[in-house]
């Protein structure tokens, strides 16, 4: 790993002012320019690198090391153009630690299904990014290896739990991201770096290799600068796979979004997403957003989503049960993190997890032993079941109805670091809009509509199971139309 | 004085024969080295995740199809939490609430149900003590972590140690022929564990019951059994109750230890199984492993006493090993009389051994039908019958040639025979008394005489005529 800090300053050849500008376009465009053979992949691979190992954010936490590139793909669909991987996913001889300390310099033996796909498809791995410690949390402030910055204001938190990768692509020091989203860890974060983020639905993207949280909520996608990147890097990374039991294959490819208006689109809008606990800001945003959606053709109606406030109470049940069970397996016995303790093996797991974990994963995994025990299954795991089932419902009757629902993904803009890190549950609030989508394994977008206060907001928009198609093309209607062009990848020199 | 009756349910681990582990690629392991087949899935790694295997599933279908059972139309796997080092992943992939078969049937003991998991790993203690308390440190072996298994619990229908054992006897043949699992008590492929209880007589209430452990051979599980209702019937009787708990039967001195009691019970925790979808059979499964079904032993057993009109026991032993029940078909095919082909290939199989295949002795099954049919005939007598089989055993051939060679003839009514039955009955006097006052079962030494003069060859129904007609007419 190259050591962090800014790049050196000096003056600039020719090849690297044209690979400067390059580091600006979008990926779809730079992928293009390579085909053409008007950009080369391995200036372009080498200005990211550099890039990526001068991070200012905290954003990574292992960047490729420099010297001649290894095999881009530049042949391939996606030109070569190298991605910033979250931690979690495991990838054969380079550090995988989930943000953890029990995982510190474990270096997996095999790579995550979705970063081959990728890597075959042509972008192969850049960096691995940092993240909330096994992707708890709605700051990247929960992990082992230091919080990350926001680009935006480097005084605020860049979101959670994949800060990391949505730092990466709002700054510009990686073409485009993959992260995971097990209740708002992708969404969240792309609102408040201002850039775009994909929740597929749940089954979309092979977990094969993806260090597990909570089995029946995670699901991989895409950190991008705009929406057709989104497409081009979700279309790369799914598919069914042999090895994820609960990867379902794409009714159809994902197609390039072209559409550019809105007609006869049925947006619902919750009144239980989007009222109350909302900031003034972030309302006046998403209802500017639903004004361009109205211009475009679309009609905008009020919905109801009558489970969706019992979402989150659901998930911190859920989500915690399944995660005491996946994380049982850090006790020190075959890799990672062990304790220096003499004694016995009860005294050999209790120190290991004691010093390897940190306090939002312990309270996690108490909550969810907890929940699992036996005399309260009924009353904590298998109520959250049936809310579960409960909110699914309300979505298939959202169907009827509409074609998608639209929120605002986040109720506030990015918050100071440190602002919400003595009080879990406001923190916890964070993904209050994006929770019941999680838990219906729905897919959800989220891209900027607008800034409050200086900071970049984020519109949620939600559709049926496998509707990523006319998802991507709604979103990129409204992209287009809002025009977004504040974020800071566009104006890095 | 009350009667105790006890009360025996069994819970049986099968290892399946499957080429590989239940949720993994690894081929199963036979004495490889330590950890040579793992994979990151069976060693738990970060990111992996389970696939069941499909040829457990068909074995699973297969011993819930021949077991009567009821076959779930979607079952779920389950996770069994504990932290200890033979699960790498702390928890296990069972079966919990909704197994792959419920309710079913073998002999006279009805199925509470069958399921599927995964095995654990093995751990080996090094120092002094052997286990893990006191050890200088534990090595784990993965080897065996992740083999499929095959979980059977019967209702608390048996009522003592002989019978469990016959039962588990039975169970065990049955698997055998399914060909699912080399059922080896000794090599850990087939596992008892045994829950025990007694209640007076008559009574319709279960006692507490205790479940009893490690009884890993046929002999154990009799002992252990025995050991542990003598156990519980001194306690009631006693006055004091039974304590629900879990015993470890330690076989070097027949007694039972406390491993843990019902207080100390893990909670589990177990929940649904988030990495694997529901097992659903769909037709065409079920099908296959209707058609994969072999006939079973006590289907054939009761076949043989329908068909040939076996007694019971040549029945069950020509049908619980089924290569001497290949053999006697084909003896009885070859135009035997049943009764006695089944004789005879048991008396084959005393000669040759149990573990033998007598199709590949030098009696071919032809030559045996020819053997029944010259005793049939009464062209030769019993005893002769079996120094000829002594010759085919040895040196295979022709009966009616080796008869004809030896000089093994049936001696018929002439006046030979005549002869050596007055010779006999003079030699016998005081048995010749006997028999002429009546008791027929003196008669024992007289035709022994008459089939050592004879060397086997007379007929022993034709002796005693002729020894009834001597001492009537003398």
């Amino acid at each position: 790993m190259r050591p962090r800090g800014s790049s050196a300053p000096g003056a600039a050849s020719p090849s690297e002012r044209s690979s400067r500008s390059a580091l600006t376009l979008t990926a779809a465009a730079a992928v293009a320019r390579i085909r053409a053979g008007e950009l080369d992949a391995a200036e372009l691979w080498e200005g990211y690198r550099a890039r990526a190992a001068a991070d200012e954010h905290n954003a990574y936490t292992w960047v490729a090391d420099g010297g001649d590139p290894p095999a881009l793909g530049a042949d391939a669909p996606l030109g070569g153009l190298p991605v910033a991987v979250k931690d979690l996913f495991c990838t054969e001889g380079v550090p995988s630690q989930a943000g953890s300390k029990i995982l510190e310099g474990y270096l997996p033996p095999y790579t995550a299904t979705s970063v081959e796909n990728l890597a075959r498809a042509g972008a192969p791995l850049l960096a691995k990014t940092n993240q909330d410690e096994f992707a708890m949390g709605s700051s990247t402030e929960n992990s082992a290896y230091g919080p990350t910055l926001n680009p935006w204001d480097v005084t605020r938190v860049p979101g959670g739990s994949s800060g990391g990768s949505a730092a990466a692509v709002a700054a510009g020091s990686a073409p485009w991201a993959i992260g995971t989203d097990t209740g708002g860890s992708i969404r969240q974060p792309a609102a408040l770096c201002g850039i775009v983020g994909l929740k597929p639905t749940y089954g979309a993207v092979s977990r094969y290799g993806m260090i597990a949280f909570a089995s029946s909520l995670d699901q991989a996608g895409p950190f991008t600068r705009d929406v057709t990147d989104a497409a081009l890097l979700f279309g790369a990374m799914a598919g069914q796979d042999p090895c994820d039991s609960t990867s379902v294959g794409l009714p159809a490819p994902v197609a390039l979004p072209s559409r550019t208006d809105l007609r006869g689109v049925r947006l619902g809008v919750p009144e239980e997403l989007t009222g109350e606990g909302i900031e003034p800001g972030v309302l006046a945003s998403f209802h500017g957003a639903l004004d361009v959606a109205r211009e475009l053709g679309a009609s905008v109606e009020p919905c109801k989503l009558p489970h969706a406030p019992h979402a989150l109470s659901a998930y911190y049940l859920i989500a915690p049960a399944e995660a005491s069970s996946n994380l049982a397996r850090y006790d020190g016995v075959r890799y990672g993190f062990r304790a220096d303790a003499a004694g016995d093996l009860l005294h050999m797991y209790t120190e290991t997890r004691a010093q390897g974990f940190g306090a939002e994963v312990k309270r996690r995994i108490m909550l969810g032993t907890y929940a699992l025990s036996s005399g309260y299954y009924d009353a904590y795991y298998g109520r959250a079941q049936k809310v579960r089932t409960r909110i699914r419902e309300d979505f298939d009757a959202a169907w009827e109805r509409f074609d998608f629902v639209v929120t605002p993904t986040s109720p506030t803009v990015a918050f100071a670091l440190g602002a919400k890190t003595a009080d879990p549950l406001s923190m916890y609030l964070n993904d209050f809009c994006a929770v019941p989508m999680s838990l219906a394994g729905i897919p959800g977008i989220s891209i900027p509509s607008g800034l409050s206060e200086g900071l970049p907001v984020g519109l949620q928009i939600a559709g049926p199971a496998f509707s990523e198609n006319a998802l991507l093309d709604a979103a990129f209607a409204l992209e287009r139309a809002i025009g977004f062009d504040a974020a800071p990848w566009r104006h890095v020199a | 004085m009350t009667t105790w009756e006890p009360v025996i349910g069994l819970e049986i681990h099968v290892q399946l024969a499957t080429r590989t582990k239940m949720f993994c690629g690894c081929e199963l392991s036979f004495g490889e080295p330590p950890n040579a087949r793992t994979c990151p899935v069976c060693l738990g790694l970060p990111g992996t995740l389970p696939v069941i295997n499909a040829q457990a599933v068909h074995y699973g279908l297969m011993m819930g199809l021949a077991l009567e059972c009821e076959i779930a139309s979607r079952s779920i796997f389950h996770r069994k939490n504990y932290f200890y080092p033979d699960q790498a992943k702390n928890y296990q992939i069972s079966q919990y609430d909704i197994p792959l078969c419920g309710a079913g049937r073998l002999g006279d003991v009805r199925l509470h149900r069958i399921h599927l998991e995964e095995d654990a790993a093995k751990l080996v203690h090094v120092g002094a003590s052997g286990r893990i308390h006191g050890a200088d440190a534990s090595i784990v072996d993965y080897n065996r972590g992740g083999t499929p298994l095959c979980e059977i619990v019967t209702e608390p229908d048996l009522h003592s140690a002989e019978q469990a054992r016959e039962w588990l006897g039975l169970l065990r043949v049955t698997l055998r022929q399914l060909g699912v699992s080399d059922v080896n008590m000794e090599e850990g492929s087939l596992r008892c564990d045994a829950n025990v209880s007694v209640r007076p007589a008559g009574s319709s209430e279960l006692g507490t019951k205790t479940e009893l452990k490690n009884m890993n051979s046929f002999r154990f599980l009799e002992r252990g059994v025995n050991a542990e209702i003598e156990r519980q019937i001194g306690l009631l009787e006693a006055g004091e109750p039974v304590a629900q708990e879990t015993l470890h039967f330690d076989p070097a001195g027949g007694r039972l230890s406390s491993l843990r009691s019902k207080e100390e019970a893990h909670d589990y925790r177990y929940f649904p199984e988030p990495d694997l979808v529901p097992l659903v059979p769909t037709e065409a499964m079920l099908a296959a492993a209707h058609d994969a079904l072999p006939e079973l032993p006590a289907a054939r057993a009761a076949r043989y006493r329908e068909r040939w009109g076996l007694a019971d026991d040549p029945a069950r032993l020509l049908a619980y090993e089924p290569r001497y029940g290949d053999y006697f078909e084909a003896v009885a095919g070859a135009g035997a009389n049943g009764r006695a082909a089944a004789n005879w290939v048991t008396d084959l199989r005393a000669r040759i051994g149990a573990d033998a295949d007598p199709s590949a002795s030098a009696v071919t099954p032809a030559a045996l039908a020819q053997l029944v049919a010259l005793v049939d005939a009464r062209q030769v007598g019993a005893g002769a019958a079996r120094q000829v089989l002594d010759r085919m055993v040895a040196e295979g051939g022709d009966p009616a040639a080796i008869v004809e060679r030896e000089g093994l003839g049936s001696l018929d009514g002439g006046d030979e025979l005549a002869g050596v039955v007055a010779a006999a009955i003079a030699a016998n006097g005081p048995a010749a008394e006997k028999v002429r006052a009546g008791n027929e079962k003196a008669m024992g030494p007289i035709v022994g005489f008459v089939m050592r003069e004879t060397k086997g060859r007379a007929d022993g129904g034709e002796v005693g005529r002729l020894i009834r007609e001597q001492l009537a007419a003398g």
